[in-house]
């Protein structure tokens, strides 16, 4: 992500930083904020640039995923799980961290088209996979069918496990679901919401079914 | 979460030869296999698990379901959860198996889990989880604070005074109900592993859970040529009503012919160390009518050996009914 050193100031935010270095730019110059202590005072009136090349950085290992649809080449720390990656180095902050320990489901993402819990998988796992997240989903003017019955059901308050229901929920569309109501509160229970919206998310992903 | 090396082995003879340098496959493992990673990284994102190598085995060709040439079933490594529940030929001929993967977890986590990785899984108990607390199965010697501690969900068969964790697998105590083989590929040989001979009671080595050794891995799991007629029903107790463990659950398998029980296979789970093989309800079962007394006699034959800790006794009578229900819903199928 190329920035120009001159107009913005050298205290990039963290996830912008992590952009930076994860991802393998051809000129990738970014600005890197340096603490201010008396001894460099004097380099710091010069606006500090460095180029940073990931593949540099000790310990991170060479991946290319594939998000929905577009490859990006990354380099990450192996312990990066594939929740981190694709929040935290490709920047796709739909999905959402809720436990990190796989007991919640705001994570749910799909590869292969199967949902799976991506804080409990290395992103080092899915070089070759299709990765789909939220965002690939459907968009503001042409949203997916099950992003549309959401809003037509109103299927959330506060919004952060919603990503992770619309996900699961419409992976659940193509697994064996039984008709009733009961079969789809089952196949939905990896998947909590603090806020309780559960009536209405199910009555979003019954409108899908109808309609399909 | 401490780092290590990621490795992808090219074929089954290169994972064998790189994890047999490990100097222990159990608690403690510097080398790990690595399938769906849904124990595994639950534990390193804890440090209870701390690989200084994973190797992937994802990509191995352990992925098949098929029969065998006796009429059984031939069963991958890394199957995924999912896809053995719903594969068809286990649904008509191993429905106890279908059922019990179907009540745990979640969708996602079925998903990624395999069948070696769930033979696999480890406890659940909160001391075992949290390095800031002792525990024998982490580190030998410290002590077991879940004895008169927090043991609500703990055990109450096979338990030792160093530990009394249970093994949280639906699909182990089914497995054990079908008298599945686990067949391993060793740095030596290949050999093959009865599912009762396959996890170990405590005992005063709690850290050791399995009989795997350095470079086992495993490779497959067969299942037995289905009994004809049999009746089959996994019944699974817990506080929620979905994606949670069992408090106490129950595999049967029998078969009534002449107003008699003439085969019974008995699995517990969530109420033992290990996946709990019942032969005492078993024998209690065999040539008695399928009725609710003997359904309830075999139950009590199988707690009799029970042991409640300060928080569970309330599983033994749990299991008892759990069984006795179980046993009724497969005999009026």
């Amino acid at each position: 992500m190329p920035e120009d050193p001159q107009s913005s100031p050298p205290n990039p935010t963290r996830r912008s930083f992590l952009r930076s270095t994860g991802e393998t730019a051809t000129a990738a110059v970014m600005a890197v904020w340096a603490p201010a202590t008396s001894s460099n005072a004097a380099e710091l009136s010069a606006s500090p640039t460095a180029i940073v090349d990931p593949s540099s950085i000790p310990g991170t290992v060479q991946l290319t995923l594939r998000i929905n649809g577009q490859d990006h080449q990354l380099h990450v720390d192996p312990r990066t799980t594939l929740l981190d990656c694709i929040r935290e180095t490709v920047a796709l902050t739909g999905t959402k961290k809720g436990c990190d320990h796989g007991q919640c489901g705001a994570c749910t993402v799909h590869v292969n088209g199967k949902r799976v819990n991506s804080c409990l998988s290395l992103a080092l796992m899915h070089d070759g996979n299709e990765i789909t997240t939220i965002e690939g989903l459907g968009t503001p003017d042409a949203l997916h069918p099950m992003q549309a019955a959401f809003l037509a059901c109103d299927g959330y308050q506060c919004g952060y496990c919603t990503s992770g229901q619309i996900m699961s929920a419409v992976a659940l569309l193509k697994e064996p679901c039984g008709p009733n109501e009961a079969d789809v509160k089952e196949l939905m229970s990896g998947n909590i919401c603090r806020c309780g919206a559960y009536t209405n998310i199910v009555a979003a992903i019954r409108k899908v079914r109808k309609n399909t | 979460m401490k780092t290590f090396e990621f490795i992808r082995p090219a074929n089954p003879a290169a994972a064998v030869a790189n994890a047999v340098q490990a100097k222990t496959a159990q608690q403690g493992a510097e080398v790990r296999f690595l399938a769906g990673g849904t124990t595994l990284l639950d534990l390193m994102k804890l440090n209870v698990e701390t690989p200084a190598q994973l190797l992937d085995i994802n990509r191995l060709p352990f992925d098949k379901i098929e029969s065998t040439p006796d009429g059984g079933l031939k069963i991958g490594a890394t199957v995924r959860n999912s896809d053995l529940a719903h594969h068809p030929v286990v649904k008509r001929d191993y429905p106890v198996l279908s059922q019990a993967i179907l009540a745990g977890a979640s969708a996602q986590l079925r998903n990624m889990a395999t069948t070696a990785g769930n033979l696999l899984q480890r406890t659940r108990c909160m001391y075992f989880r949290d390095t800031a607390m002792p525990c024998n199965k982490r580190e030998p010697g410290t002590g077991c604070p879940a004895i008169m501690g927090s043991n609500h969900s703990l055990a109450v068969l096979g338990t030792s005074e160093h530990c009394i964790a249970t093994n949280p697998s639906d699909m182990c105590v089914a497995m054990a109900a079908l008298e599945a083989t686990i067949h391993v590929q060793g740095s030596k040989d290949a050999r093959v592993i009865p599912m009762g001979d396959f996890h170990i009671l405590p005992g005063n080595t709690p850290h050791r859970e399995t009989v795997l050794e350095p470079g086992d891995l495993i490779t497959h799991v067969t299942l037995p040529l289905p009994v004809a007629g049999s009746k089959q029903y996994y019944l699974k107790l817990r506080d929620r009503a979905s994606y949670e463990f069992a408090l106490a659950s129950a595999a049967v398998v029998i078969t009534i012919a002449g107003g008699k029980v003439t085969r019974a296979r008995i699995a517990l789970g969530g109420v033992g160390t290990k996946p709990w093989r019942s032969p005492e309800a078993e024998a209690a079962l065999v040539d008695q009518a399928p009725d609710e007394a003997n359904f309830r006699k075999a139950a009590e034959a199988a707690l009799r050996d029970a042991k409640p800790q300060s928080e569970n006794g309330f599983k033994i009578e749990l299991a008892k009914r759990c069984l006795t229900h179980a046993l009724r819903i497969a005999a009026t199928a």
